[in-house]
């Protein structure tokens, strides 16, 4: 029997736990490698074999797991939620066997499966599993996961204020390179501290009150850079910092994403879970509209169910707090400028409202 | 005198004006784009100093917008280069203070912009799709062998417009064929396409924003008296259309190169100067970034299209 190599869909930097997670599961013999990064290319790739009117991460994911099948991989491994990504998983093993890939693909429901599920799985790709050891290896993940978290916060939050152009991209490069090394909890702590240390020892030039904007929406969206342009670093350029709640350790970790937690305090805007991410989208926008934000950029991919049911509620905290929201819908055509066009306008729109003050 | 020159280069239409330091309008000019925006910029340039000839005028800044707006900034050597947003609500602004609503319906585009005591508190662009814009009406007057400024006089005489599906102009299309085809009036098909125009705007691009009054309605659009006739039922307030309307983006932009504060005489003899621009592909990664390079003559003015610092050198 041939050797098993694990791979995953690229979702952020998110690469760095979960290959170590897969690597560290998958027993002796077997690896986990991570796709190629993200390019033009995977999109094409993606869409190709997608079907049109499927929404634009199932399309990433598929372009993501050809490029890696070409390149050995001949395990995937994928996790479903509360939307049509339930059926990602399914669709696109089917896609790849019609392609012609042999391949095993286990599907891991995040929504309603547990820890329990994620062991079982890996049980059967590597027998020989105890769950001592699992437990390990995913307290060491999770730990990579809340550094990458908090590394990124503090990117968002001062990029937009860096002397030096790419200062910051450059030292979140060395900080994803160090961060992969590590192989337990206390590694994974010493290179956090001490990048946290490198980058507060960046030189930027921030105001006392600089202006700031929160970003809300869709999972993938928020979460993969190269499916948004980038548009975190595209707003901090403006001189801005920038806010986002939706990250992976807030999404498995804090009961605070969970619909009972942010139904209690979205009061007459939100009655009852709107799905997915979308019951946070207004939950969060409420809060930032609440301490008194510049600006909201509310993002999904075209066609996405849970954040068109989003939309309306959220234009509604835009038009009580006068808090000023920008909608994108991304597909695999959008094009840059038009990104870029908005968001110079968006800037310019809080700028004169600042200035009027 | 001190003036200030400021260009919009749409998709469409090219418009250039030059006003003075109080935004009063001293030279106009609007011509189609003809998908060479370095060509029709240079007709604009000659015909503002055709117009501005011989008088005391000395353009001390210039700003570009449109969708052409970088290219353009890099011929003229703008001092401003702001997106058509921005600039629409600047030069609406100077001409009609207290607006509260902005309708703009360009060739290819349209947007709504909301304000409050002369700040931008909202705004949306039409995403993904041209519905409901300037090149369909153009599309649907040709296929009722008419010329696009004879729509909005014929809308007026519609008694009974015909109700023409505006979600899509695809099925716009359709509808259209087939109610010309079982005997509509041509005057009532034609206010069908600009009732649909009004109700495809206000449901997409128009969709939950507050609309107020003072309205102002621009864009090359705009000069259809039908489509204006729709609005002002819709909205049951009037709609203004300004004369200049379809010269905000660029009037906006003037103030704002004005605004600037960067001074630098403009020379109008731009015409004769020879610009290329060549386009290249970066095959350094897979994203393979399209690179465009600016020439004046022999030299590299600018250059721009990489994702990231490996494409600059290509």
């Amino acid at each position: 029997m041939s050797a098993k190599i694990i791979s995953f869909p690229h979702i952020g930097s998110y690469h760095v736990p979960i290959k170590f997670l897969l690597n560290a599961l998958a027993g002796k013999g077997n690896k986990a490698i991570s796709p190629p990064p993200i390019t033009k290319k995977t999109l094409e790739l993606g869409t190709k074999h997608s079907p049109d009117f499927v929404c634009i991460p199932f399309k990433y994911n598929l372009g993501n797991y050809i490029e890696v099948l070409e390149n050995g991989a001949n395990v995937l491994v994928q996790t479903s939620g509360g939307c049509r990504m339930g059926f990602y998983g399914e669709v696109q093993e089917q896609i790849l066997r019609d392609l012609g890939y042999e391949l095993d693909f286990y599907t891991i429901d995040a929504e309603r499966g547990s820890a329990m599920d994620f062991y079982k799985a890996f049980k059967d790709i590597n027998p020989k599993l105890s769950i001592t050891y699992s437990i390990a290896a995913f307290a060491v993940a999770t730990r990579m996961a809340y550094a990458i978290d908090g590394i990124e916060e503090f990117i968002r939050k001062n990029i937009g204020f860096e002397l030096e152009t790419g200062s910051f991209e450059r030292m979140e490069k060395q900080f994803l390179h160090a961060l992969a090394q590590a192989t337990n909890v206390i590694q994974v702590g010493k290179v956090y501290r001490e990048y946290l240390l490198k980058f507060q020892a960046l030189p930027i030039c921030k105001p006392s009150n600089p202006k700031k904007v929160g970003v809300v929406g869709e999972l993938y969206i928020v979460m993969e850079p190269f499916s948004n342009y980038c548009i975190e670093k595209e707003l901090a350029k403006f001189g801005m910092e920038v806010t986002r709640f939706l990250t992976i350790s807030y999404r498995l970790f804090s009961k605070k994403h969970t619909a009972e937690y942010v139904l209690k305090n979205t009061g007459s805007y939100l009655k009852y879970d709107i799905g997915a991410d979308a019951t946070d989208s207004v939950g969060k926008s409420l809060d930032l509209a609440r301490a008194g934000y510049d600006g909201i950029i509310h993002l999904k991919p075209f066609g996405c169910t849970p954040e068109v049911n989003s939309m309306p509620i959220v234009q509604r905290i835009s038009q009580d707090f006068k808090i000023p929201v920008l909608y994108f819908s991304f597909d695999s055509q959008t094009s840059e400028t038009g990104v870029k066009t908005r968001l110079e306008a968006f800037a310019d729109m809080i700028d004169m409202k600042v200035a009027s003050q | 005198m001190k003036a200030y020159l400021g260009v919009d280069i749409g998709s469409i239409s090219t418009k250039g004006v030059v006003v003075d330091d109080k935004a009063q309008i001293l030279a106009h000019e609007y011509l189609w784009t003809e998908g060479n925006p370095i060509h029709a910029v240079k007709r604009v340039i000659d015909a503002l100093q055709k117009q501005i000839d011989g008088k005391d005028i000395q353009v001390k800044a210039v700003g570009t917008t449109g969708s052409a707006r970088k290219l353009i900034g890099v011929v003229l050597g703008a001092q401003t280069v702001k997106n058509e947003i921005t600039a629409h609500a600047i030069g609406t602004m100077s001409r009609v203070p207290d607006v509260r609503t902005i309708f703009e319906i360009g060739g290819q585009d349209s947007k709504i912009i909301i304000l409050e005591d002369g700040i931008v508190t909202d705004y949306a662009m039409n995403t993904l799709c041209a519905a409901g814009t300037g090149s369909f009406l153009m599309s649907q007057a040709k296929r009722l062998g008419l010329a696009i400024e004879e729509l909005g006089e014929m809308a007026l005489k519609s008694q009974n417009p015909t109700r023409i599906a505006a979600r899509c102009t695809v099925f716009a299309e359709s509808d259209l064929v087939h109610k010309a085809q079982i005997g509509h009036k041509k005057e009532d098909i034609v206010a069908g396409i600009c009732n649909a125009v009004v109700s495809n705007y206000l449901n997409n691009v128009g969709k939950g924003k507050r609309i107020a009054a003072p309205i102002v309605f621009q864009g090359g659009v705009s000069k259809n008296v039908g489509v204006v006739r729709a609005f002002e039922q819709v909205t049951g307030s009037d709609v203004y259309v300004d004369e200049f309307g379809h010269l905000m983006g660029a009037l906006g932009v003037a103030v704002l190169a004005k605004q600037s504060g960067k001074e630098q005489n403009f020379d109008f003899n731009i015409q004769h100067v020879e610009f290329i621009t060549k386009g290249t592909e970066c095959k350094k990664c897979a994203n393979n970034c399209e690179i465009i390079h600016v020439y004046r003559g022999e030299d590299v003015l600018d250059s721009w299209g990489n994702r990231c610092e490996r494409g600059v050198s290509a």
